[in-house]
Order: C-alpha cells, then structure tokens, then sequence
C-alpha cells in the first residue's frame, strides 16, 4: 500500500495499463504537453509518445467520435473530456454512437472506450461548470457509469473501466483530485464494475452517497453518533450496473434510508435509488425515505449561494433524525 | 504595411469524363478492364432494380421506411470500385448499391429494413460500418478508424459516405479537421444530390462548391459529375491510391441528384418541379454508362432479367425468414449481459408465453406483491 492523492491514483492506473496493453491509448484536449487540465495524465506522453497521448483539435464530438471509431476496431481509447460539462458537445456520440454501435451491429462492434474527467459540483466554478453530469448518462442502455470516491477506487475502478468491453462514463471530482488515501502498488489490483461498498458500518439508518456527499454523510455519521443514531453509508460507486443488493440488504437491516445527491435532485439517483428500495424491501422499511438533494437551481458562483445550493452536512443531519423520528439535540 | 493579401492556395478541380449524350473525353478515360466495366455496370443496375422493387415492398407493408438511391447509382459505385476488400466502408443510410458491391447480402438488407436485428450485422470479414442516423455523426467514427489504421501500421484506406445536408453539421467539419491535422488514409465522398429532404443546397450554403470546403482544412477537394460513374471512379481511385501511399486525405464532391423520394415517407412534389427531376432524369447515370458499354460491344443481352431474378429469389428468402424474436432485443446491448437484463429477459420470456397461450389457459402469473420481490428488475 501507498499513500497517494486521488490523481495520483489515477495517473497510476493510466500508466500501467498503458504498460500492459498498447492497445490503450489516451486522447482529450491538453493531455500531453500540457498533462491535462487537471494534470491526470502527468507523464503520459514522456513515457508513451505522441501516438498514444494525443493532444486534439477543441471538438468534444470530434474527438469523442474518433475514439467510438478506433475502439470498434479494437484499439482501446480513454478520451478525457477537460470536464464533463463539456460532455454535452459529444452527447450525440456518446448515446446515439458508443451506447448503440454493439446493438446495432448485431454484436459485430464493442466499443471498449472510457470517457473521463471531472464532474459534479467544485469550488466556485458556477452554472455551466459545476454540474452533476452522471444523470445525463446513467439513464442510457448500453453505457456503464462509474463515480469514484476513493484513491482507492479511483484506481482499482479505472483500472477495470479500462479493461471493461463496454463504453464506461467515469467522472471524477474537481474536489477530490488533492484526496489521499491508500491505494494497493499491485498492478493487478481492480475494482470490478457493478460494486458497492459500505463505507461505515451501522444499524439505525442506511445512508447511500457517492463522491464528495460520502464524505459529508461520513461527517455527518460522527455527529449523529453522539446523539446516539448509529449510521451505515453505502456507497454504490458504480451507477449503472448498480448493487442494489447491497443498498437493499443494508435498508433489509437497519429499516431507514436517506439517499443523497449532489445534484439538482429531480429524476435524480436518489429517485431511482428509492424506488428500488421501494420495490424490493417496503415491508421493511421503518419510515419514508428521504432524499437530501441540491436545490432545483442552476449553481449560482458566489461562493455563499453555491454553500447554500449544496447538499450541507446539517441537511443530511436533519434527514437522518427525521426517519429515525429523532428530536435532535 | 499594415494590410496585404495573403494568397492561400485556392482552386477546385472538377471532373467531368463521359457526359449526358455518352460523348467520352478519351484522354481522361481510366483503364478498366472490359470485364471490370461490366462488374461494375451489373452493380450499377443491381442498385437501381433492387431499389425500384424495395419501393415496392415498402408501399406494400413488407419493409420500412427506407432511403431510395435511385440516381445516386454513378456516385455510389464509381466510388466504392476503387476500394479493396481489406479498406473500411462507412455508409450513412442512403448506400444501399455501394453496401450491396461490399458483400451485404440482398436478403440481409431486406431484412434490416424489416427490423430485423441480424439485418444490421456484417459478416466477421466484412469491413463496413452500419448505417447510421444521425446525420455526419459517422464521419469521426471514420477518422477513428483511419487513426487506428495509423496507429497499427494497418494498409488500410477509409471511405466515408455523406450527403450535402451534413456538410453543415460541426461532425462533418470536425471530422475533415482531425483528418487533416492527424493526415491519416481516408477518403470523404459526399453525395451532393442538391437536397436534404426539402432544403434545396442554396439554403444549405453559401460556399460555390462543397468540394471547396476541404481547402478550409488544408486538404485537396475535387468536384465530379456524380452521374458519370468513369469520373468518380477516376476521382476516387486516386484519392485512395493517394491516402494508401501516406499522402493524406481528400474530399470528393459528386454532383448528382436524387430522383426518387427522400424517403418512403417523403412526397417531394410539395418542394421541388417536375421539370427539375426531368431535367436530371435526362443525365440518368445508367443510361449514359449503357450508352457506352454498347459502343464497346460490352453491354450483356439479358442482364436485366438475370439481375431481377436474383432479386426475385433474394425476396422468397426474405420472405421465408421468420418472424424476429422479441427476446433478441436483450442480446447486444452490453458485451456481458447483466443481471438485470437477464430478469427483464426472462419476465418477457414468461409473459411471451402466457400471451400465446389460449383464453382458457393459465392466467398470466402475477408479480409478488409490492415490497416483496426477491429481485428488482433493476437488480445488478
Ligand atoms: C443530426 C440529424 N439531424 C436531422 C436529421 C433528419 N434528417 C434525416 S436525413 C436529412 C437530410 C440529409 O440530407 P443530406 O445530408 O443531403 O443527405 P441525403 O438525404 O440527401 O442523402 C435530415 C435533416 C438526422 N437524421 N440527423
Ligand atoms: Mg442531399
């Protein structure tokens, strides 16, 4: 084991499955000379070269598209969007093109691409930068979603991302670049896709989140601790396939579910997350689920606003008591 | 001097070998073999006669919607001619000659526009794309191709099909700018047949020829008369031999028109005159290349019947298909199938069944109670 940031973590897992496979190679705006926006592929091109860390024309479609093409003839891109917001320009080949090619050739062409960057709400960065952006892909057959909270399975996930035979959407966080954390050395190590973890263990209330709100939920954990609420967080990270055996066995045992989202809730995850819970464990459940979401806003700059829109660890607080039907201190 | 005029290269060629009247340019005729020729004007007719009665099978509920090709013939083939077996075809959805030239088998392609899934499935050793949709979004895919290509050290040329309307979509200038920056084996042939559905090309752009457009991208771009199928081929054989020798890509413009609907469900009497398409019917691609086989003693008796029977045959094939399978709907959608797929499966498996069954049967078995399923079919 190592301690490393977060984007360490995943410069590691780059760097060795560029090692173990010529076919992967990465393609984005800035990835080479500059090492990427966020400095992700640091190194990249020293070790690898121009033909396979390749800097490209500003054309998120383009570029995206280029990838679909060298993927269905086996190569294997990982195209990194400077951040998914940006995604939307690409939108088109992502669902209509990667999520499809495999379908409609009748199984003739896979499309083993990962799509990657950061994504969710950061510092500051305001409405057309700081979105949740998963929501636009999980809903799509055919992809595979993936959000990474840990050094840890930042790594062992892309890892399997990369080697997975499906388009993978993997979003990052702007915030959690600088996170450390353990992450194994082996080479070998991977997370496979499809399952969730439980990141605190726990028998009054099972509270699922994912990114920067698992470590909010961790928080909020300690604080209900005190009052005497003992809290499970599940964290699915993956989206789609997602372990809802693993969310509904904790929901089975602790009889209460808060699910908490980053973003602007409406049709959300914790939509889905509750209506699964819904189907498959009702008779269990002690009290309605809440959803603790971000406002139906779009994220203002003014650093007070953004707080304010954000899902706050106070909020997750409150949830949590009002399913236990806790008074609170 | 604070002003001055810089001189980019600017010029467009355009090509023109046997015209309307089959008048012929012998100094400009590539050398095909007689054989060759014929090969080529069978595939010409193939296209035509098969789109005729695919027109036919759609007005009778047989297929679906489909988009004719019928005039496109020269500009589809003189093209694809020039590839080998091993180079990459990427259709968009109006290439139904040039996809039949590639090894798609006529049944297969009645059944994709049926809605059969396997319709859309190439053969392993085939090297085409499906056709597509959205309009230029193929164009990347073909870069991306290319680009592996490069990567690999693959002999391998690219020729990706368009049409005028998607030569303003930003997939369509994107795709020539990668292409031209990254200089990798690919050939991008627009079928400028002066319409996207209504919108005639004078509404599309204000650019002189599309050909042109290439030059924006520091790529050589070649005007042809799409109809002369000796100047496409012409055109086309040397942009490939060009992309295969490392030379880099080339955008060909053919001028042609299409005579028929836009599709199966288009009326284009609403938009365009009949003196239009009759003007063009007179530059009929097929008519003109007969013209020129029959001066060389090389136009077959017969070949007309011959190439209706083996449509003919191809269609009781089609027809003798059976129905497509609901269930296949499950089978491509993630290389691995995942669980929950597999419950949605066999949930549709089981109502498949009792839905079949007679009235007095079984009553469909009803899902457990709410809040007690074993599994979400959501489940993963
Ligand atoms: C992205 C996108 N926008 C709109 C359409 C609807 N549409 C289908 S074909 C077509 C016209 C295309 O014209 P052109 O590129 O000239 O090809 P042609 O149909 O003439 O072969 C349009 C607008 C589409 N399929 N895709
Ligand atoms: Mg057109």
């Amino acid at each position: 084991m190592a301690v490393m940031t977060y984007r360490e973590a995943l410069n590691v897992a780059l760097r060795e499955e560029m090692r173990r496979d010529p076919r992967v190679f990465v393609i984005g705006e800035e990835v080479g000379l500059y090492e990427g926006a966020y400095k992700v592929t640091q190194g990249l091109l020293k070790e690898f070269g121009p033909q396979r860390v390749v800097d490209t024309p500003i054309a998120e479609s383009g570029f995206t598209g280029v990838g679909i093409g060298a993927a269905m003839v086996g190569l294997r891109p990982v195209v990194e969007m400077m951040t998914f917001n940006f995604a939307m320009l690409a939108l088109d080949q992502i669902v209509n093109s990667a999520a499809k090619m495999y379908y409609m050739s009748g199984g003739q062409y896979n499309i083993p691409i990962v799509i990657r960057g950061p994504g969710g709400p950061a510092h500051q960065l305001a409405a057309q930068h700081s979105q949740s952006m998963e929501v636009y892909f999980y809903h799509v057959p055919g992809l595979k979603v993936v959000r990474p909270s840990t050094p840890m399975d930042a790594k062992g996930l892309l890892k399997s991302a990369i080697r997975d035979d499906n388009p993978v959407i993997f979003i990052e966080s702007e915030t959690l670049y600088a996170v450390k954390g353990e992450v194994p050395d082996d080479p070998e190590f991977i997370i496979p896709l499809g399952q969730a973890v439980v990141r605190r263990e726990g028998t009054d209330v099972t509270v699922i989140a994912y990114m920067g709100m698992m470590y909010r939920a961790l928080e909020a954990a300690e604080e209900l601790a005190k009052e005497g609420i003992s809290v499970e967080i599940v964290d699915p990270r993956t989206l789609r396939p997602m372990d809802t055996e693993t969310i509904i066995g904790s929901v089975r045992k602790t009889h209460r579910a808060v699910v908490v989202e980053a973003g602007a809730g409406f049709a959300g995850m914790g939509s889905e997350i509750s209506a699964s819970i819904t189907e498959c464990a009702f008779d269990d459940l002690d009290a309605p689920i809440e959803r603790v979401t971000g406002e139906n806003a779009p994220m203002p700059y003014a650093r007070n606003l953004e707080r304010a829109k954000t899902p706050s660890k106070e909020k997750i607080v409150d949830a949590v008591r009002r399913v236990c039907h806790a008074q609170g201190s | 001097m604070p002003r001055k005029v810089l001189e980019p290269r600017f010029s467009v060629e355009y090509l023109s070998i046997l015209d309307s009247d089959g008048n012929l340019d012998a100094a400009l005729e590539p050398e095909i073999s007689p054989e060759q020729l014929q090969t080529l004007y069978r595939a010409m007719l193939l296209g035509r006669r098969l789109d005729e009665r695919m027109v036919r099978l759609q007005r009778q509920g047989r297929v679906g919607t489909f988009a004719p090709i019928k005039g496109q013939e020269a500009s589809q083939m003189g093209s694809v001619f020039s590839l080998r077996r091993t180079d990459w075809m990427v259709p968009s959805f109006r290439e139904t000659a040039a996809m039949l030239w590639r090894g798609w088998p006529i049944e297969k392609l009645l059944l994709f526009f049926a809605g059969h899934l396997e319709g859309g499935q190439p053969a392993p050793d085939q090297r085409d794309l499906p056709i597509t949709i959205p309009v230029a979004t193929q164009l990347p895919h073909a870069v991306g191709l290319a680009y592996a290509a490069q990567y690999r050290g693959d002999d391998v040329v690219v020729m990706a099909f368009f049409g005028d309307g998607a030569t303003s979509e930003g997939d369509f200038h994107e795709a020539l700018n990668f292409a031209g920056v990254w200089h990798v084996p690919i050939v991008f042939v627009c079928q400028n047949n002066q319409w996207a559905i209504s919108v005639p090309i004078k509404k599309q752009t204000h650019s002189r020829t599309l050909a042109q457009k290439a030059l924006a991208y520091g790529l050589p771009g070649i005007q042809v008369d799409g109809n002369d199928v000796l100047a496409v081929y012409a055109a086309s054989r040397d942009a490939v031999e060009q992309a295969r020798a490392g030379d880099g890509p080339t955008l060909i413009e053919c001028v042609t028109y299409r005579l028929g609907v836009h599709t199966t469900a288009d009326d284009p009497t609403k938009y365009r005159s009949e003196e239009e398409v009759q003007e063009w019917e007179r530059k009929d691609p097929l008519t003109r290349f007969a013209a020129y086989l029959q001066k060389k003693n090389l136009l077959p008796e017969g070949l007309e019947q011959e190439v209706d029977a083996e449509i003919a045959a191809a269609v009781t094939r089609f027809e003798a298909a059976a129905a497509a399978d609901p269930l296949r709907m499950f089978d491509h959608v993630y290389a691995e199938p995942p669980p929950h797929l597999v419950a949605q499966r066999e949930e549709m498996r089981e109502r498949l069944r009792s839905d079949n069954a007679p009235p007095e049967g079984e009553p469909h078995p009803s899902p457990p109670m709410r809040g007690q399923r074993s599994t979400s079919r959501w489940r993963n």
